[in-house]
């Protein structure tokens, strides 16, 4: 307030916090967001009814659980070698009808390139394909086209347009339109600017997408069967419920293998359309 | 380019390797695909009724029963989130100390950096259902089970993303850190957790994003939540109130992902 | 002067309703030599050259191009007429991730089908003449380089090259060489220069380097707020002139 200089300087060696001000001032906003996550576990644990009985408990029938399990023991190998084929076939039909499809409703999704009455369509379309778990999508095709493989390949065809459409509009909405305008300017049709001016761009990222989603069609292929939508799923759950869990431990481990195998395959194709996009990966 | 030899020039777009490697790719593509199809069992008349008994199970949807919302379907919405929430949270208290242990630059040991990518791998592996199955064999059917399966399927995602995220991280703050004698708390702290600490929010929300999806199919095995509600609907084929229940699964979803997105752009 | 290749009569532009970039701009451009364009920052060179494949919609005024108004074209007539005029642009636009050869052949997608393109099948005399275009340029061993691995001056010679592929009737160069330092801007112009006049393809050039444009262009056209303001030889560029165009005097040395 008032400019006496030496009257600040004795204020501030009396009061030093007073007048030079933390190095690292106390973010109130951050503590009482901490505090509220601390109050909201403790509450939300209770409310889940989640006790230390509970947990011990489960421990002891945790090391029994694992003693039952261990070791691993093919009961039905038959049926397992089918259950794997099957989710195989499942995940591989349903990627490719997914990328299929989500290749036109990812580009009409996309606003830099489409008017608004065509992106909007799309963009519902890509939201009602997103919000819903495989599963839950498998339940409703079961129920529409009966028990077997044919619903679960729906199931996955639907996920994957929600997954890949998505990616692949946003992937399309951060091109570079200069590239587009200049392939336009030569008076290329419209599937031309297309292949050149947008493809060139995303193809990279697109590979990618593919490619992840296959691999999460393999994973969710071997879970639709537990909602009666083939694959090894069914016998998973089925070998769940006989409590016959060596048998489980052998489907899960089988299931493992195929996944890594799947990853093996995946990280090939990706080497192979990507050789001439090496120096772009982000 | 042989022009000299045969007066015009060719021009290909890939050497003779990269089209060996192309039509390779597209040669197994393709015949994985005939392989499928041909030995998949897909009955034809169950595949021509589908469109009909799509119709028939939306008409016997209608109307959807939102009277059943408040005694059947709020509060197993409600351990959903809790589900997704908690489970998030277990996830990431786990997920740090092993990511950090999988970064190489931080953990500057091999055995320890393969352990902990083990050991993210092997939770990535098992799908959030199988880990559910699990736990219900172990501590019995509820939210437990549930919490639990959403913690153990996201420490793999969650660790994986923060240790890549700490090996992006730049040396110059850490060495200028180390260089002025500073302890490894400290330099995690004030060194490394500035640099990551903006793809860690991200991470997190990702990821409870995703857990509410996946929190919502649990209760099919008994793993608690909003799938139990929809389980026990389907079971009696009361199919005003499966509507019911799906329409609020997808509202959640909904208002999840825009939160989510908005607080990404408020934070971020 | 022999005929015109291009008239614009009475064209204008407006992005907001009631601010005109473009003030009923009315030119003729021969069908031989280069007509540079120049003007302040802002003015609306580049809509004026945008207005006039469509890459921009002009709100009124006709673009008579090949005996046809440009601005009254459905769709398929426009990439008809867009296939006649090439075009330069000052960030190259390039198509980064394929290479040079794919960027010149990219010049031929007009007259392509879609498929034939997606599958790189070019008639053989487009490939003949594009690598006969790129020893013009001087890119010849760069055919299978990706665009992104070029130096700008070597991005804009492919930039050219692409626009030449088209056997344009018109070539249309939105500051071809604002992004590039004075030797490499002169040298691209040589090269546009050398290239058009051996094909006899007028060129319409958007410049703000006052000096570079006397020395290539055939005709200046000043332009100061959406308007021409002065449209003549080189020579007849006096400091007066220049001041009406760009305003003020202390730039001028």
């Amino acid at each position: 307030m008032n400019g006496d200089p030496a009257r600040v300087a004795a204020k501030a060696l009396t009061h030093p916090a007073a007048v030079a001000p933390s190095a690292f001032p106390a973010n109130w906003w951050a503590r009482a967001g901490w505090i509220a996550l601390a109050a909201y576990v403790v509450y939300a644990t209770s409310r889940l009814d989640f006790t230390w009985t509970r947990f011990v408990v489960g421990l002891d029938q945790g090391a029994r659980f694992i003693g039952r399990m261990l070791p691993p023991r093919i009961a039905q190998p038959d049926t397992l070698v089918k259950g794997l084929t099957e989710s195989l076939e499942i995940a591989i039909l349903a990627s490719s009808l997914g990328i299929l499809v989500s290749l036109p409703v990812g580009l009409f999704a996309a606003r830099n390139l489409m008017p608004a009455w065509v992106t909007w369509p799309a963009r519902a379309l890509i939201a009602m394909c997103r919000s819903f778990h495989p599963v839950i999508v498998a339940i409703l095709f079961v129920k529409a086209v009966g028990f077997g493989a044919l619903a679960g390949i729906l199931a996955l065809s639907v996920a994957s347009v929600g997954f890949i459409g998505k990616l692949f509009a946003d992937a399309i909405e951060e091109i570079s339109l200069k590239q587009v305008e200049a392939v336009r300017a030569t008076g290329a049709p419209f599937l031309s600017v297309v292949g050149y001016g947008v493809m060139p761009q995303v193809f990279s990222r697109f590979t990618g997408f593919a490619t992840y989603q296959l691999d999460s069609n393999l994973r969710n292929s071997t879970m639709v069967g537990i909602v009666g939508a083939g694959g090894i799923g069914g016998t998973l759950f089925a070998a769940f419920q006989r409590f016959d869990y060596d048998f489980v431990c052998a489907i899960l481990l089988s299931i493992i293998g195929m996944i890594m195998a799947g990853e093996v395959l995946a990280s090939w194709v990706r080497s192979v359309f990507l050789e001439r996009g090496k120096v772009d990966e982000e | 380019m042989n022009a000299a030899a045969t007066g015009v020039r060719e021009w290909r777009r890939f050497t003779a390797g990269q089209r060996v490697a192309r039509f390779s790719v597209y040669l197994v593509l393709v015949a994985a695909i005939v392989a499928s199809a041909r030995a998949v069992e897909i009955i034809p008349e169950f595949l021509y009724d589908a469109p009909e008994q799509m119709q028939d199970l939306f008409v016997r949807m209608w109307p959807i029963a939102f009277y059943h919302y408040p005694e059947g379907v709020h509060a197993a919405l409600v351990e959903t989130l809790h589900i997704a929430s908690l489970g998030t949270i277990l996830a990431v208290l786990m997920a740090l100390p092993i990511g950090t242990a999988a970064a190489h630059n931080v953990v500057p040991n091999r055995v320890v950096n393969y352990f902990a990518k083990l050991l993210l791998v092997s939770s990535r592996s098992v799908n959030s259902l199988v880990w559910a199955l699990l736990f219900v064999a172990v501590f019995g059917p509820g939210a437990l089970a549930g919490t639990l399966a959403i913690a153990f399927r996201s420490i793999g995602f969650v660790g994986k993303l923060v240790g890549e995220a700490l090996e992006e991280a730049q040396t110059g703050p850490i060495e200028a850190l180390a260089a002025a004698g500073a302890p490894w708390p400290s330099v995690i702290s004030k060194g490394y957790w500035p640099q990551v600490e903006p793809a860690f929010w991200s991470i997190l929300l990702f990821r409870w994003d995703i857990n509410v999806r996946e929190s919502a199919v649990l209760g099919l095995v008994g793993a608690g939540g909003i799938g139990m509600a929809l389980d026990t609907a389907l079971n009696l084929f009361q199919w005003p109130r499966v509507a019911m229940v799906l329409v609020a699964i997808f509202a959640v979803v909904v208002i999840a992902e825009i939160s989510v997105t908005q607080i990404r752009k408020r934070i971020l | 002067m022999s005929a015109a290749a291009l008239v614009l009569r009475g064209l204008s532009k407006e992005y907001a309703k009631g601010k005109p970039v473009l003030h009923g701009i009315s030119l003729e451009i021969s069908d031989r030599g280069i007509t540079a364009i120049i003007g302040p920052s802002g003015t609306g060179k580049s809509t004026l050259i945008r207005c006039i494949n469509r890459l921009v919609e002009p709100t009124a005024g006709e673009v008579i191009f090949g005996g046809q108004d440009i601005a009254k074209l459905d769709r398929k007539a426009l990439r008809l007429a867009r296939r006649q005029i090439g075009m330069v642009f000052q960030e190259y636009n390039l198509v980064e991730r394929l290479t040079v050869m794919e960027n010149l052949l990219s010049g031929r997608l007009g007259y392509v089908s879609p498929l034939r393109a997606w599958l790189r099948r070019y008639p053989p005399a487009d490939i003949e003449r594009a690598f006969a275009l790129l020893e013009n340029v001087g890119l010849a061993s760069y055919a299978n380089q990706r665009a992104d691995s070029l130096s700008g001056g070597q991005r804009q010679r492919v930039g050219i090259a692409r626009a030449i592929m088209q056997e344009p009737r018109l070539l249309l160069a939105d500051e071809p060489t604002s992004s590039l330092d004075p030797k490499t801007s002169v040298e691209i112009m040589s090269l546009m220069r050398e290239l058009c006049t051996e094909r006899a393809i007028p060129v319409m050039v958007n410049m703000h380097d006052v000096e570079l444009a006397k020395r290539f262009a055939d005709r200046i056209v000043g332009m100061s707020d959406g308007s021409v303001v002065y449209d003549g030889a080189p020579g007849g560029l006096s400091d007066e002139v220049l001041k009406a165009i760009y305003g003020g005097e202390d730039w001028i040395a």
